[in-house]
């Protein structure tokens, strides 16, 4: 289920409606499956499409791969609206820095902008967050901003409640210096296995490859995933 | 009491001064015999749909406040501006003042820029209110309108988190309503079919769920105009009123009539002339 602790979180007044039952009485949640791969050139993102309140799932087809520059995205994990209350106030901040520079802006100043928030704020806020982006100094690049604020530059990444069942895969099937079409495909089979087992993960995969040219997207659909064993 | 001015203008935004005062009163009053009333929820179902030519939006009429129906012919689809309504489920209180609260400043904006408000800005302005208060305002809102950029439908969150999607319910009687739309949502659709399968949706929610009922309202936004057809379709259920409750004139026999003039006098006379052109 969604993995996070409500201890910190403040009494919902709104919750107590007679009408909406038990289960789908929660704050809506990105429980959820993201990851991002650097290879030569440029990164690959990808994530699941569900976001649940409860037991419900309040939208099966979400984005959760938000642009915040021309060619740096982040993949949002963790409370849908701290995410994209967030990822919001760090695109204005973003663009005004890039506008300001006249130059485009760094993967590395997006992380930290993401990174200072989630500090700052970091009692109040659920948010964990994967930076991933181009840009003309250091490439592909990807950082990852877990819950609590920490940041950390890694070659392939994962996070969001259906993670923890995939670091087996991600572990012994990442090789440096892979293809953008086999960081495409390792995405979209990690992402499977992960929406298999978790419930807080599934709907379609959405997957995005960012390089110097551009954007490039991709959905594969629920029932186009790999499919790992026929039990 | 001398008071420098009577009316002291208030800080803009909320005043949360009363939620103490009511959390006090709740303690005095559980003592006694009588209870606080909960306050007037709209248990209920909205749903809306994209279609070709415009945005359908509908919900049910029932406002409850605990298990009593406080009204039978609530308005649930709120006027945010020419091209946008609101329909709104969770506190009534708070969905009617989030909504005005919108309409207003659209409306200043509209007038200041001298542009048509889009509904992204409006979905940004009920994102940003919404977080701010971190989920203690309980407003679910579907927002529905057309603009210069096509036909759009968004669901804004208690906590302030939105959704763009073509087809939506919201509500207690969302799960209903959801089953209906699942089934028969296609893109594209015509004006006529996408009312019937709002109303179809509204309806199972009605059936189904214990806080939606009596009538159907139904709001048809296109780029030509809007049509808000309240009610679309009225509960088959309605009572009769057994009998006339109203008393006609002379029921009551006057006995006696005594007429004082009051004699005031004229004291202090001023003229203050005010510049209205």
């Amino acid at each position: 289920m969604a993995a996070y602790m409500s201890a910190s979180r403040l009494e919902h007044a709104f919750s107590t409606n007679d009408f909406v039952p038990e289960w789908a009485q929660e704050e809506v949640s990105t429980g959820t499956t993201i990851m991002a791969v650097e290879f030569n050139g440029g990164v690959v993102i990808g994530a699941d499409s569900r976001t649940t309140t409860g037991a419900y799932i309040a939208n099966r087809v979400t984005d959760k791969l938000t642009p915040i520059h021309d060619h740096i995205f982040c993949c949002r994990s963790g409370s849908a609206a701290d995410t994209q209350a967030v990822a919001d106030a760090v695109t204005y901040q973003l663009g005004f820095h890039s506008i300001e520079l006249d130059e485009p802006p760094l993967v590395e100043t997006a992380a930290n902008l993401f990174k200072q928030m989630c500090y700052r704020y970091r009692e109040e806020l659920m948010a964990g967050i994967i930076v991933a982006g181009w840009d003309k100094r250091k490439g592909g690049q990807v950082y990852t901003v877990p819950m609590g604020g920490m940041i950390v530059r890694q070659p392939v990444s994962v996070g969001g409640s259906g993670s923890s069942y995939i670091y087996g895969f991600m572990d012994s099937n990442y090789k440096p210096g892979m293809t953008k079409e086999e960081c495409l495909h390792f995405c979209t089979q990690a992402l499977a296995l992960a929406m298999e087992r978790d419930g807080s993960s599934g709907g379609v995969a959405r997957l995005a490859a960012i390089t110097e040219e551009g954007l490039e997207r991709r959905v594969v659909l629920g029932n186009q995933l790999p499919k790992f064993s026929n039990a | 009491m001398a008071l420098s001015n009577v009316l002291e203008t208030p800080a803009s935004g909320f005043n949360f001064e009363n939620v103490s005062r009511n959390v006090a009163l709740d303690g005095l009053l559980e003592g006694g015999h009588t209870k606080a009333p909960k306050p007037m929820k709209t248990g209920t179902t909205i749903a809306g749909v994209v279609c070709k030519d415009g945005v359908v939006l509908g919900a049910d009429t029932r406002a409850t406040s605990g298990e009593v129906v406080a009204d039978k012919m609530c308005a649930k689809i709120h006027y945010i501006s020419p091209n946008m309504y609101c329909c709104g489920a969770g506190t009534a209180a708070d969905t009617e003042k989030t909504t005005d609260l919108l309409s207003s400043n659209l409306t200043i904006f509209s007038m200041t820029s001298g542009r048509n408000p889009r509904v992204v800005m409006a979905v940004n302005i009920l994102q940003d209110m919404l977080f701010r208060y971190k989920g203690q305002i309980g407003a679910s809102l579907i927002l529905g309108g057309v603009d210069c950029t096509g036909n759009h439908l968004y669901t804004v969150g208690p906590y302030g988190s939105i959704d763009n999607v073509p087809y939506l319910a919201m509500g207690s009687g969302d799960l209903a309503a959801l089953g209906i739309l699942e089934d028969r949502f296609k893109p594209n659709m015509e004006l006529e079919e996408a009312k019937e399968l709002v109303r179809d949706a509204i309806h199972s929610g009605i059936m189904s769920d214990l806080g939606s009922g009596n009538n159907i309202d139904i709001c048809v936004i296109t780029k030509q105009g809007v049509d808000y057809i309240r009610p679309y379709q009225e509960s088959e259920y309605k009572d009769k009123r057994q009998r006339r409750y109203k008393y006609r004139p002379g029921t009551t026999s006057i006995l006696t009539e005594k007429i004082v003039p009051l004699e005031l006098e004229v004291v202090q006379e001023t003229v203050q002339r005010m510049h209205t052109a």
